[in-house]
């Protein structure tokens, strides 16, 4: 599978997420949001970007419990909890926020 | 592109009194998961794709597990049709879709086996329902032995004790065998060979993990709880799902087994090399990559020269753990044989609570109404503790001892009985999210029940399949995400750290 944006193709897998990493740029997940119906927020883009950045420093999208923490440090501590992160991505933080950012979806029994 | 949007179905509604459905042919004929990819068949030793020779390579893999497993020759010749497992299955049970039916699903291989393997179906095809393996059987192999979590319940039923799940299984290894395996299933076991465990979480990002958890934990309890990973020399190995350092509400769960070891002043730890219980070689019927998968656990064991191995709270793991290790990793003479080998974490805090070694405050949950969700694996291919039924009552006392309010489910859905969360065997995939919402009915009709009858708020469980399925399907009957809890979430909640004065 593949889109486009601007004429350039991006392939994908199966279900839509990105299949080489590299390619990645903001756009890709402004495109990816918009066929999900959810406008990205300064807030949806401070996940995205934590997770591209562990991502870079260890080939996998944090834990549920790292990825709260960070949030928290950074949007305040009410938002550091997978309820809050649940109301930016309903399709589930994990997979949903991964997407847009470009990751691998997460596999295993998750 | 495909978007994430909730994909087009109904779901069924929760009926105060299950009835068995009509059936509605074909319902779930539109229902198979992707097909994997060169890249996730090669590892295990599967071509990349359908061979040319795929017709004879079938039967002739066919020929050769019949041979191996003698089982499956008797499963295929031994049932008359009673029916009585018919109305036992959930995927049948939520979808209506008469190849569902448990005989039926084996019917589909029963059929090919009688063509090519009995006298009367090679020279009398038609009056002994044999058919030709062709394509089209082929492709409703595919659809329906993966609308099959061998979860083996309707086994329980089955008058000649028909194993259907070895049944699948034989299906699925024949499929992958000509180059048709499961995406899903198949990419997980890559991962292991490659990485350690089923999420592909690297070594350095386990550590990171771990560390997190800990300040977690003191931060909350102010006790200095440790997650020890790769540590020599420690008595104990725990071998837990990744799902317990990734996700929730299963992390809670791996808080709870550390703060059990902390009060037990047990030295233990957790591997890099073998940081996954789970085993998909099982959901996919093939010994040999059990075997591979299985294998790094025993390594691990040796290399960190522990005394003792404890599964965290996985269900096919146990399975495996407790019925399969001895013979595909053992022998175990290198660990001390003065413990159950290998011994589940439930029955490590049951002994400590038998023995009064913890301190529990059972008022920290009452807040909650529990019930407790019997999973498949545990409760019809593996035991705990020393008496039978040590499977069923082990966990629920650890429950009763962290929990005042405490209530089973309809007893037609538990124990030996226990319906599938319905994301069992492999099929905890997002392509296959219709097949396990609908076959999350039985369970959820009896969850509704004791959530209407006895204020039910939680269900609690010992399986990471079970506890990332109900998270996603709960929603869809309007039920909260975060009624599914771990065992050891309850118990390590009610825990008392540190030492009394």
């Amino acid at each position: 599978m593949s889109f486009e944006i601007n004429g350039k193709t991006y392939e994908t897998d199966e279900e839509g997420y990105l299949a080489d990493l590299a390619d990645w740029n903001p756009e890709i997940a402004g495109h990816m949001a918009k066929e999900d119906d959810c406008d990205l927020s300064e807030n949806h883009w401070e996940v995205i970007n934590f997770l591209r950045e562990y991502y870079d420093q260890y080939q996998i999208a944090p834990a549920v419990r790292v990825l709260t923490k960070a949030i928290g440090k950074k949007l305040g501590k009410d938002k550091g909890n997978s309820k809050y992160l649940y109301e930016l991505f309903p399709y589930g933080p994990a997979k949903q926020a991964c997407k847009y950012a470009g990751l691998p979806k997460p596999t295993g029994c998750v | 592109m495909a978007g994430m949007k909730k994909p087009e179905f109904d779901v069924p509604e929760l009926r105060e009194i299950p009835v068995i459905p009509p059936i509605v042919i074909d319902a779930m004929a539109h229902s198979k998961p992707f097909v994997a990819k060169a890249e996730h068949q090669k590892p295990l030793g599967f071509p990349g794709e359908l061979v040319d020779d795929w017709h004879d390579r079938a039967i002739s893999k066919m020929d050769e597990l019949l041979g191996k497993y003698r089982s499956l020759q008797v499963f295929m010749d031994a049932c008359v049709k009673c029916g009585a497992c018919t109305d036992k299955c959930h995927y049948y049970l939520g979808t209506a879709d008469p190849k569902n039916m448990p005989v039926a699903r084996q019917d589909l291989m029963r059929s090919v086996y009688r063509r090519y393997f009995t006298f009367a179906g090679k020279h009398f095809p038609a009056l002994v329902g044999a058919t030709d393996l062709t394509e089209e059987v082929v492709e409703d192999w595919y659809r329906y032995y993966h609308q099959c979590s061998e979860c083996r319940r309707c086994s329980v039923y089955c008058p000649y004790g028909i194993d259907t799940a070895e049944i699948t299984m034989a299906g699925r290894e024949i499929l992958a065998s000509i180059g048709v395996g499961q995406k899903y299933a198949n990419e997980i076991i890559a991962k292991v060979y490659k990485i350690g465990n089923n999420l592909g979480l690297p070594g350095p990002a386990l550590a990171d993990t771990l560390e997190s958890l800990e300040e977690e934990v003191e931060e909350d309890t102010g006790v200095a709880v440790k997650y020890p990973l790769d540590q020599e020399g420690a008595d104990i190995l725990l071998v837990t799902p990744s799902a317990d350092f990734f996700a929730e509400p299963h992390v809670d769960g791996l808080i709870g087994y550390g703060k059990v070891f902390h009060q037990a002043g047990t030295s233990w730890t957790l591997s890099s090399h073998a940081s996954e219980a789970a085993n998909f070689g099982i959901f996919i019927g093939n010994y040999e990559n059990m075997k591979q998968v299985a294998m790094r656990v025993r390594e691990a064991a040796q290399s960190l020269g522990v005394k003792r191995i404890v599964v965290g709270e996985c269900g096919h793991a146990w399975r495996v753990a407790y019925s399969f290790w001895n013979s595909l990793i053992g022998p175990f003479d290198f660990l001390d044989e003065s413990f159950p080998i290998p011994q589940h974490i439930c029955e490590f805090t049951y002994g400590l609570l038998q023995r009064g070694a913890l301190r529990i405050n059972k008022e920290e949950n009452d807040d909650k109404v529990v019930t407790f969700h019997d999973s498949c694996n545990v409760s019809r291919g593996s035991r705990m503790g020393d008496k039978p039924g040590g499977q069923f009552t082990v966990p629920r006392e650890i429950i009763k001892a962290a929990c005042n309010n405490f209530v089973d489910m309809a007893p037609e859905t538990t124990l030996e009985h226990t319906f599938c969360c319905g994301g069992g065997g492999g099929l905890l995939t997002d392509d296959l999210v219709e097949l396990r919402v609908k076959g999350a009915l039985p369970r959820m009709e009896a969850l509704k029940q004791v959530v209407d009858e006895y204020g039910v708020t939680h269900m609690a469980a010992i399986c990471a399949i079970c506890k990332s399925q109900f998270t996603k399907v709960l929603p869809y009957y309007g039920l909260g995400m975060d009624m599914i809890v771990s065992v050891h979430q309850l118990l390590g909640d009610a825990l008392e750290l540190g030492t009394e004065e």
